[in-house]
């Protein structure tokens, strides 16, 4: 029933046909809307993964709940809290273990030219937990040793070539806010917005690196809670045990935190918001002119159709479908281009920029859209089509 | 005395003017005529006498200003938008160009008429499709595009579009003004044959004198006045 329905509802795609008879101008219509697509595509991307770049060692941390001080902003300009935070922490019969952690900005020197750059250095307790990866527990007992540093090998190249080296089984040493450290280990966290390169070592190490660090003092603390725990519940009974100089949060919380401050306060959003925004409007310009003069080059055929008897509906849904088609050939190559792009942005710039789900879906709606209201002010010109005019 | 509702067309006083005020003209003044069913009607005159406006009214792409018109008996004074676009599915028409669309080949292009039918399935129409093109003997240039189709053959085409959607009256303009005279002439007859093997009725707007004789009747028209019949 459905496909006789079908079968006599089939007529001519004249819209398929009015397009592809026209080769050329696809061509130039679906190179216009995948020129716009990778636009979004890139801006969206580039924002996204410098979102995600700012979280990417928070990403990291094996913990449920998060302590800072309420006075920390950001990853960059974190303040300290007293380190008993944590112990008072542990009275809670949820918590199965905190780590306290380090966290600020020191001046790494490049062993290869000598030039310095400022580069986060995170110390904890190298017998407790700090991040989830698998192996770095071992990495973590090289550190009990005095003046041993972990390297991100994802930092910049401008801190020189340190993991090469390692990997080449050289002895890598070079200073760090003036002492002397051997790099033991390599990691992979990834650079931010803030910090270009990352180092991890031990508190006792850190503290000789960094001795105007108060006595006492962390910036981060991190807690485990036992399985199955509610952690909003918990996070809301430390909140109010804890005295005020401590601000607890779920980990997810402090993600967001971090992600927040880039979102609302820089212009980051907004630049590359705009961005997307002007490829939106250049392939809404480009599929109007298209759609324009498509309709305007076909109206005596418009025109004919109408005297037929065909009615003024049924022209503005081949005008629709025109934009339905564009918008879908369009977006194939631009979801293409974008992989390619980001493919090629991780491999120069290190950022997490990733083909998601939803921003996919989000740039193919974003085209839709842009196709379909293009079409509705193409169909406007439809009103020209006079049958009387043509004899 | 035939039962005046039955005629395909009827007209009395029928008047229509173009512009406004000071230039306003009187493009048709008080016209009155009826065709039969199955009947093949010529009109002629000198350009600009009214006879392409009085095509475009007949066939419901303008609106009547004064008068009365009615097709298969339906009046088209005051008629809305939606009863002319459903006329116009039952008034075939043939223009002075062709008229075909571009990016179709003449198979889908006489399918385009066929499509306005209802309760037929793509193939059956489209079988149809080449059934006229067969009738019209294009049967092998089926899958062309009018570009590379000769000009009676492109006439021909559009011959078989508006018969394809089954009218019971096909209006022409000129079908032959663009087409050398052996082509005119085949064009005519082959359009005379077809229509009345639908019992289609036929009016036709022409100049060309070496075709008035395919007409049942012939009305003149001089000055938005059709001249009695001589």
């Amino acid at each position: 029933m459905e496909l006789n329905n079908f079968l006599t509802k089939r007529k001519i795609p004249l819209a398929w046909l009015l397009l592809t008879r026209q080769p050329l101008r696809i061509l130039v219509a679906i190179a216009g809307i995948a020129f716009a697509g990778i636009l979004m595509f890139m801006q969206l991307g580039f924002r996204d993964g410098l979102f995600d770049a700012s979280v990417t060692v928070h990403k990291l941390f094996d913990a449920d709940l998060v302590l800072i001080s309420p006075r920390s902003k950001s990853s960059i300009s974190m303040s300290g809290f007293p380190r008993r935070r944590l112990v008072q922490a542990m009275a809670h019969k949820n918590v199965t273990g905190t780590t306290a952690v380090n966290w600020n900005f020191l001046l790494w020197r490049n062993p290869e030219n000598l030039s310095t750059r400022s580069i986060l250095a995170l110390g904890f307790e190298p017998s407790k937990p700090l991040l989830i990866d698998s192996d770095f527990e071992i990495k973590a007992k090289t550190l009990t040793n005095k003046g041993r540093v972990l390297f991100d090998d994802l930092s910049r190249d401008e801190f020189g070539p340190i993991s090469s080296w390692f990997k080449s089984g050289r002895l890598v040493e070079t200073e760090v806010a003036g002492k002397r450290v051997r790099v033991s280990g390599i990691v992979s966290l990834g650079p931010s917005f803030g910090a270009d390169g990352n180092l991890i070592t031990s508190s006792e190490t850190y503290l000789e690196l960094s001795p105007g660090n108060p006595k006492g003092s962390i910036e981060i603390g991190l807690v485990r809670l036992e399985k199955g725990s509610d952690i909003e519940k918990v996070v809301r009974s430390l909140n109010i045990n804890l005295p005020s100089d401590v601000k607890v949060m779920s980990l997810k919380s402090f993600i967001d935190f971090e992600k927040n401050y880039w979102k609302s306060s820089t212009s980051i959003g907004f630049i590359f918001t705009l961005g997307a925004a002007m490829g939106f409007i250049v392939g809404c310009v480009i599929v109007y002119q298209i759609l324009y003069s498509d309709v305007s080059d076909h109206l005596p055929e418009y025109a004919t159709l109408m005297a037929m008897g065909y009615n003024l509906r049924s022209l503005l849904g081949v005008v629709a479908r025109e934009g339905l088609i564009l918008s879908i050939m369009g977006y194939i190559p631009a979801y293409l281009s974008g992989q390619a792009l980001y493919a090629l942005v991780r491999a120069s710039t290190k950022l997490p920029v990733e083909m998601s789900f939803s921003r996919a879906s989000i740039i193919f709606f974003l085209i839709l859209f842009m196709c379909m209201g293009s079409a509705l002010a193409a169909m406007k010109k439809l009103a020209d089509a006079d049958p009387a005019e043509i004899f | 005395m035939k039962n005046i509702n039955n005629n395909t067309l009827n007209i009395a006083s029928l008047n229509h003017w173009f512009g406004h005020g000071e230039t306003r003209r009187h493009v048709l003044q008080s016209i009155s005529m009826e065709i039969s069913p199955g009947e093949v009607v010529l009109l002629t005159g000198p350009s600009g006498c009214g006879k392409t406006t009085l095509l475009t009214l007949i066939g419901a792409l303008r609106k009547v200003q004064d008068g009365d018109l009615k097709v298969f008996g339906k009046q088209l004074f005051g008629a809305s938008r939606k009863t002319r676009q459903n006329l116009r599915k039952n008034i075939g028409m043939i223009f002075q160009g062709h008229n075909l669309l571009r990016c179709l080949t003449a198979e889908q292009n006489v399918q385009m008429g066929a499509d306005l039918l209802s309760g037929f399935s793509y193939k059956a129409r489209r079988a149809q499709s080449r059934e006229w093109l067969r009738a019209v003997g294009l049967e092998d240039h089926l899958s062309k595009l009018p570009h590379d189709l000769s000009g009676g053959q492109k006439q021909r085409v559009a011959i078989a579009r508006a018969l394809a959607a089954r009218p019971k009256l096909l209006l022409a303009d000129e079908p032959t003004s663009a087409l050398d005279s052996s082509t005119g002439r085949e064009i005519v007859d082959l359009l005379k044959k077809l229509a009345l093997e639908q019992s289609c009725s036929v009016l036709m707007v022409t100049h060309d004198p070496r075709i008035l004789d395919v007409a049942d009747r012939l009305l003149r028209m001089e000055d938005g006045q059709i001249l009695p019949s001589v």
